[in-house]
């Protein structure tokens, strides 16, 4: 006992307690630079490439990474006069839409059902709603590619806004299923008692007070919807029908040709709507997320 | 009218049984306590006649209507509950107009309603603030301001002062009798604590094991109580038990405990309890009844080591040890002596207690052989 409250006289005295917070902090700062570094390097990439004209890129003499002499807007201009990319762009914008709607209207009744309204099979039922998330676009494409045509919606991009949910609504309703079962019981009994039926719970109870990880699904499934690949891939061949993702490596890959000013440019295009979406609705976000995580 | 009745209520949850067929008659403008240790049943039976649990079987009535499968919206009724459960989104105002704005009453009415009850419960300058930035006992008013404004058949409370700190605890105690007093609506409260069931109740329900222990007034639980459990859990500190035989010396009767202490039974309950001579017992008196020795009063008097002193300011608990067994004394300050010391304390036999072991029963005594308060109580 005595021994130790020497110690600590002696790191208090000896200021080891604020030395050894500061080599924390310089370690903590050393960490998140390298992993800013690591992270904002491919985006930096892609700026410093898309404001240089064909001829700088192709020039062995100058370094890829440094940033240009003579910047140039050319290749935006010549991606959204001469190519396909404002169809994409707006097909993209018309699918993710879509399907961030069907997404939030099946999500939500059904994480309030699975997570609130306890029933013989709900907890198995939650379960097997994630399960389904586990597999992989890259194994269903070919069943899918079945159902679509069955449908005739193969080369549509309807036929996205048919499949895309199949993605969407598991992770969206286990993150919502999270959010529910932590809001305290009471407060639907209390809602009950002051003579709310289900549907009044969900609409004037829970889903504002959920808001936060309502948030964080919508951007989980617009973020999903805008960045899938594979399914514009296997289901679209022609332009007009064709999503930001595949229409981009589409028109401006060529054999073996690629036109790598406008790649990064269209690249860095198609990474705002969601980098927007994140600035403003971070917070809310991580409040989603977290709160799902730990009661999950 | 609005009487609520339970009729043989029985609750079963899988094959654990929380409430095992009981039986309670609560009259209009009653407030009624439920009391007992966690895990008595008093809670479910609160959400039984809520109709937030169904019952497993019986008959719950309230103001003579058969409510068991009624939904709880339909029993006009109204629950405070435990964490307040307020809605967060909405300010006070909304919370409280919530119950009334769902079934389309009037704008002007719902506003006088709510304005009453903020009036009433001291609250008007919070009704446009929201849930988070009120504190533990505002957030309760509120709660309660919910209640009020439903203008219901009967309140019901869960335990609706335990997350609140001891001086506010006190302080919402005296507001929830001071708001019965006003607005007189048949009220069930539910805690575990039994100094709010004896200073809120009218009358006070003893719960224990999912059963009816005892049904009275706080006065007759205190004071005549029925079972060894009752006895033991009203009153703090709770009453000293001691294992005892009765025996007779001289045509008098006497409680013989371990240690060689025996205290004489006072002559008016010998023919109460000399059916009982000679058998194993249990003796039990309240802390207040047991004193230093005084001038004024009668009582038997003895000598004991003193263990432990605690002293409380206006009185001091001393204890000391009977047998092996605990017994605590209260004394006035001034006649406290130090542990070790031998000091002489004074039993007050007139309110004594006696146990038969093999039911649990306090053994009844006749009106006529208790001192007056407790008569008059029973």
């Amino acid at each position: 006992m005595t021994a130790v409250t020497a110690d600590t006289a002696s790191i208090v005295k000896g200021g080891s307690l604020r030395r050894s917070r500061r080599w924390a902090l310089i370690t903590s700062y050393v960490c998140l630079g390298l992993f800013a570094i690591f992270f904002l390097t491919p985006p930096f990439y892609a700026l410093v490439t898309a404001t240089k004209s064909t001829e700088e890129i192709s020039n062995q003499n100058t370094s890829p990474w440094l940033p240009s002499m003579s910047p140039t807007l050319s290749n935006i201009e010549t991606l959204w006069t001469q190519t396909d990319f404002p169809i994409y762009l707006r097909n993209s914008a018309v699918v993710t839409v879509c399907v961030v709607a069907i997404t939030m209207v099946i999500a939500v009744p059904a994480a309030f059902s699975l997570g609130r309204m306890k029933f013989w099979g709900s907890g198995v039922l939650a379960t097997g709603v994630f399960l389904t998330y586990l597999v992989p676009d890259t194994l269903l494409f070919l069943p899918l590619f079945k159902v679509v045509g069955s449908f005739g919606l193969l080369n549509s991009y309807w036929g996205l806004v048919l499949v895309y949910p199949t993605l969407t609504v598991p992770f969206c309703t286990w993150i919502m299923i999270g959010y529910f079962q932590s809001i305290p019981k009471e407060l639907d009994e209390a809602a009950l008692i002051d003579g709310a039926n289900h549907l009044q719970m969900l609409f004037k109870i829970f889903i504002p007070v959920a808001l936060p990880g309502l948030i964080a699904a919508t951007i989980f499934a617009f973020t999903a919807c805008w960045a899938e690949f594979v399914y514009p891939m296997a289901f679209i061949f022609t332009s007009s029908q064709q999503v930001l993702t595949a229409g981009t490596i589409t028109t401006l890959v060529k054999a073996d040709v690629y036109q790598w000013g406008m790649i990064m440019t269209a690249q860095l295009i198609a990474a705002m709507p969601p980098l927007i979406l994140y600035a403003f609705l971070m917070d809310y976000y991580i409040a989603g997320l977290t709160a799902g995580a730990t009661k999950g | 009218m609005a009487q609520v009745t339970l009729n043989k209520v029985v609750k079963k949850f899988d094959q654990t049984e929380a409430v095992r067929g009981i039986d309670l008659d609560i009259a209009d403008q009653e407030f009624v306590v439920l009391v007992g240790p966690s895990g008595c049943g008093k809670s479910t039976t609160l959400r039984m006649i809520a109709g937030l649990e169904e019952t497993t079987a019986g008959e719950i009535v309230i103001g003579g209507q058969i409510v068991n499968d009624l939904p709880p919206k339909d029993r006009d009724i109204a629950m405070v509950f435990q964490n307040y459960a307020l809605y967060p989104h909405m300010t006070v105002f909304e919370n409280m107009s919530f119950g009334l704005r769902l079934k389309k009453f009037p704008k002007a009415e719902i506003k006088q309603r709510v304005e009453r009850a903020a009036r009433i419960l001291d609250i008007t300058e919070l009704l446009q603030r929201r849930p988070r930035q009120l504190s533990g006992g505002q957030r309760q008013r509120v709660a309660m301001g919910r209640a009020i404004v439903r203008n219901p058949k009967v309140f019901l409370f869960d335990e609706p002062l335990s997350n609140l700190d001891a001086k506010l605890r006190v302080q919402m105690r005296t507001e929830i009798k001071k708001v019965h007093q006003q607005v007189r609506t048949t009220t069930v409260y539910v805690t575990h604590d039994q100094v709010e069931a004896m200073t809120l109740a009218d009358r006070v329900v003893v719960m224990n094991g999912g059963l009816i222990e005892q049904i009275g007034t706080p006065h007759e639980l205190y004071h005549t109580p029925k079972t060894r459990f009752v006895a033991g859990f009203i009153g703090s500190p709770a009453m000293n038990f001691l294992p005892c035989r009765l025996v007779e010396h001289s045509g008098a009767l006497s409680a013989q405990m371990g240690g060689g202490l025996t205290l004489p039974v006072p002559a008016e309950r010998s023919a109460t309890y000399r059916s009982y001579l000679n058998r194993d017992l249990i003796f039990g008196i309240r802390p207040e009844h047991v004193t230093e020795t005084r001038s004024y009063g009668a009582g038997a008097e003895f000598t004991m080591p003193v263990d432990v002193v605690e002293p409380m300011g206006m009185e001091t608990m001393i204890y000391f040890v009977v047998d092996g067994a605990e017994v605590c004394a209260r004394v006035s300050p001034e006649a406290a002596l130090q542990p070790g010391e031998r000091m002489r304390f004074m039993a007050d036999m007139r309110h004594m207690h006696l146990i038969d072991p093999e039911n649990d029963g306090v053994i009844e005594v006749p009106a006529s052989a208790r001192v007056n308060g407790a008569a008059t109580a029973a």
